[in-house]
């Protein structure tokens, strides 16, 4: 069927600015997505899917100009003793970046990974099975033209985490990357990444996850007040696996996470949460689908937002129970806690259910500041702004609690904290 | 030490008249109960003496040692000395209750010009404190009274009253939804830190609770007034007559 004119139009426009990267292991994924994302066209403010968030700036052929943060603090997970990988712009530096081989790990670069390649198998694989049934066109976009990223290979239990680190130095860098991970039977690794990686940032991550391995992920997105992000994680998971993904966002003027989850082994489970403080023109949009096609499986979407000065957020969350995933745990929470009546939170919430013996959950609130517990906390003595900060960090205590490391739960909370101080200068 | 002359207070949201002329001096060392019968004002006055949003003072005034705590906010209040032991406590999840506290204790020193207690100096005096009102260690890293029974909850109350330290204490009806073996824990705990420089003001419905908090003075509180003040042998006549009898003999 053919496109709209206006979605044929815009999609051609923003064709006509890449260069797909030639040669190489991931050439025909690469092709195959490109003809994809020529079929569905890339998304427009009609898409039901974009209802809440408008994905003009994100389609438009060049990366709107954003301004670098300037600020002394020092970055997230200093203190943590971690592999480091570092993207200026979209670009590996490996100048800035650590020795990347670690024992149980093999990490290649995207863009000079060898001929025959084990991510072929799973490059472009997990984010065609995420296409259904609802399509992810600029997921499909950085498959085609994504120029660089990691491919990680873990085979046993990494000894400690692997960092990624994204730096923005150019006001109008547009970057792709895409990265692979994936986790070998019995495996384990924990993934960090962090920073704002440009103006405009098109990540996609694939993460298979064999039986009985574990992924950890938290990730803290840059707080430069104007770029825009549009992430997507694409993940399968096999037998009595773990998958755990957290991200915090503070800032940036439009970012998009979307968050796709594949139960396809018996007992495996996957927690995907997020904790974002947005202030002013700042728009944070969720958008999260679980698929439960196996027995006994249990998955958790744990998202809460603080909104300040008319910052906007999003959620859309799906469970899909399918027929015979007998046994689904699911649960999902989305709150908001609004900071003045100019913000707003928009919540989809939904649950698509075809087994009979399932356990699902979900829920949706906005509301303000608990005015018994402010002045319960003030009649003991702790000023007005002090106790709005301890009750907005206790808010926001259920999403950052999903990561199992105190030490990476702490680093967030600082963070935290540091956003809600720059309030009182 | 507590002086409050000719209150007037009323509802902001409506226009209700809640205290109507409340006289009231709390000296230093000294235990005053005020009893009355439900919607008498007995509340509002705790609440109003602490500083809570929605209500509007429209006359007289009320002084810690001479200080108008009236126009300061509750955390200024604090500060200066008062403490309310609310009737119900308030949950609030996420905050544990260590941090709570410590966070208050500090604050009002801070407030007050003095030195902030370190951390090691805290955890002391807080178990030693906590042990005395047999809450235990589980307690004190819980979120602020989450998942607490009406008991811990007013333990609790007593616990951050004796870590605070406040001169003007105002406990309203500390004994609801108490059983009597809670209710003597909580007793002790506040006969622990009478002392002559802190003045007492109990609110409550039953006598039962002045048998373990011994009043100085009992005063009868209806319709938004003082109507009757006495020793503690007039919390006794409340007992065996009730409020109808003394409600008559105002009239």
């Amino acid at each position: 069927m053919a496109l709209p004119q206006i979605k044929q139009d815009a999609t051609d426009a923003r064709l006509a600015a890449l260069d797909m990267p030639q040669g190489g292991w991931a050439q025909a994924a690469r092709e195959d997505a490109l003809a994809r994302v020529k079929a569905m066209g890339l998304p427009n403010a009609r898409d039901e899917y974009w209802k809440y968030t408008r994905p003009d700036t994100l389609v438009q052929p060049n990366a709107p100009k954003a301004a670098l943060l300037e600020t002394d603090e020092a970055l997230i997970f200093g203190e943590v003793d971690r592999l480091k990988i570092v993207f200026v712009d979209g670009v590996f530096s490996a100048e800035e970046s650590d020795d990347l081989s670690m024992a149980h790990v093999t990490i290649d670069r995207l863009a000079d990974a060898p001929d025959i390649h084990w991510a072929k198998d799973v490059y472009g694989v997990l984010e065609t099975r995420g296409q259904t049934p609802v399509q992810r066109p600029l997921a499909t976009l950085n498959t085609a033209f994504a120029t660089d990223g990691v491919l990680i290979h873990v085979t046993g239990k990494a000894p400690k985490p692997i960092s990624l680190i994204y730096r923005h130095e150019s006001e109008v860098s547009d970057a792709i990357l895409h990265h692979v991970v994936k986790v070998d039977s019995g495996a384990e690794v924990t993934l960090l990444e962090n920073g704002p990686a440009a103006a405009r940032f098109n990540k996609c991550m694939e993460v298979e996850i064999a039986d009985n391995g574990t992924f950890h992920h938290v990730r803290a997105q840059g707080r430069d007040h104007e770029r825009r992000a549009a992430t997507a994680i694409f993940t399968r998971l096999g037998e009595e696996s773990v998958f755990k993904s957290f991200t915090l966002t503070a800032n940036g003027v439009l970012t998009r996470n979307e968050c796709v989850i594949e139960l396809t082994g018996d007992n495996a489970v996957a927690h995907v949460a997020g904790a974002c403080v947005g202030d002013g023109d700042f728009l944070h949009d969720d958008t999260v689908f679980i698929t439960h096609d196996a027995l006994n499986c249990e998955s958790r979407q744990v998202f809460k937002k603080v909104l300040r000065n008319g910052a906007t957020g999003v959620f859309q969350g799906k469970i899909l129970v399918k027929e015979g995933a007998q046994k689904t745990d699911g649960y999902q929470i989305s709150q908001s806690l609004l900071l003045d009546e100019d913000s707003q939170f928009l919540a989809k919430p939904e649950l698509e259910i075809y087994a009979d013996d399932v356990a699902c959950s979900h829920g949706s609130t906005s509301g303000a500041i608990d005015e018994e517990g402010l002045f319960y906390l003030r009649s003991r003595g702790i000023d007005e702004g002090p106790a709005t900060d301890l009750l907005t960090i206790a808010f926001l205590a259920e999403a950052v609690m999903e990561i199992e490391d105190e030490t990476l739960q702490d680093e967030i909370n600082s963070r935290v904290e540091a956003w809600l101080s720059r309030r009182r200068g | 030490m507590l002086e409050i002359k000719n209150l007037h207070v009323q509802l902001e949201e409506e226009d209700k008249q809640i205290l109507k002329g409340v006289n009231l001096t709390v000296e230093a060392g000294k235990v005053h109960a005020i009893m009355g019968p439900n919607g008498s004002g007995k509340s509002t006055l705790s609440y109003v003496l602490s500083g809570k949003d929605g209500y509007e003072v429209t006359d007289g005034s009320a002084t810690l040692d001479g200080e108008d705590i009236l126009d300061m906010e509750p955390e200024e209040r604090a500060a200066a000395g008062v403490f309310l032991a609310f009737q119900y406590p308030v949950e609030i999840p996420g905050v544990g209750n260590m941090t709570f506290l410590r966070t208050a204790v500090n604050s009002q020193r801070k407030a007050r010009g003095e030195e902030e207690m370190s951390a090691t100096e805290f955890l002391k005096v807080i178990r030693a404190k906590a042990k005395e009102l047999k809450i235990d260690a589980d307690m004190l890293k819980r979120p602020v009274n989450v998942g607490f029974s009406g008991g811990e909850k007013k333990r609790n109350e007593i616990l951050q009253m004796a870590m605070l330290e406040p001169k003007m204490c105002i406990l309203d009806e500390t004994d609801s939804g108490l059983d009597v073996d809670a209710m003597k824990l909580v007793a002790e705990g506040v006969n622990a830190l009478r002392d002559e420089g802190r003045g007492f003001l109990v609110i409550t419905h039953y006598q039962r609770l002045l048998d373990h908090i011994k009043p100085d003075v009992v005063h009868i509180m209806a319709d938004g007034r003082i109507i009757k003040t006495g020793g503690p042998e007039l919390a006794l006549e409340v007992e065996n007559n009730g409020y109808a009898d003394i409600l008559a003999e105002a009239v």
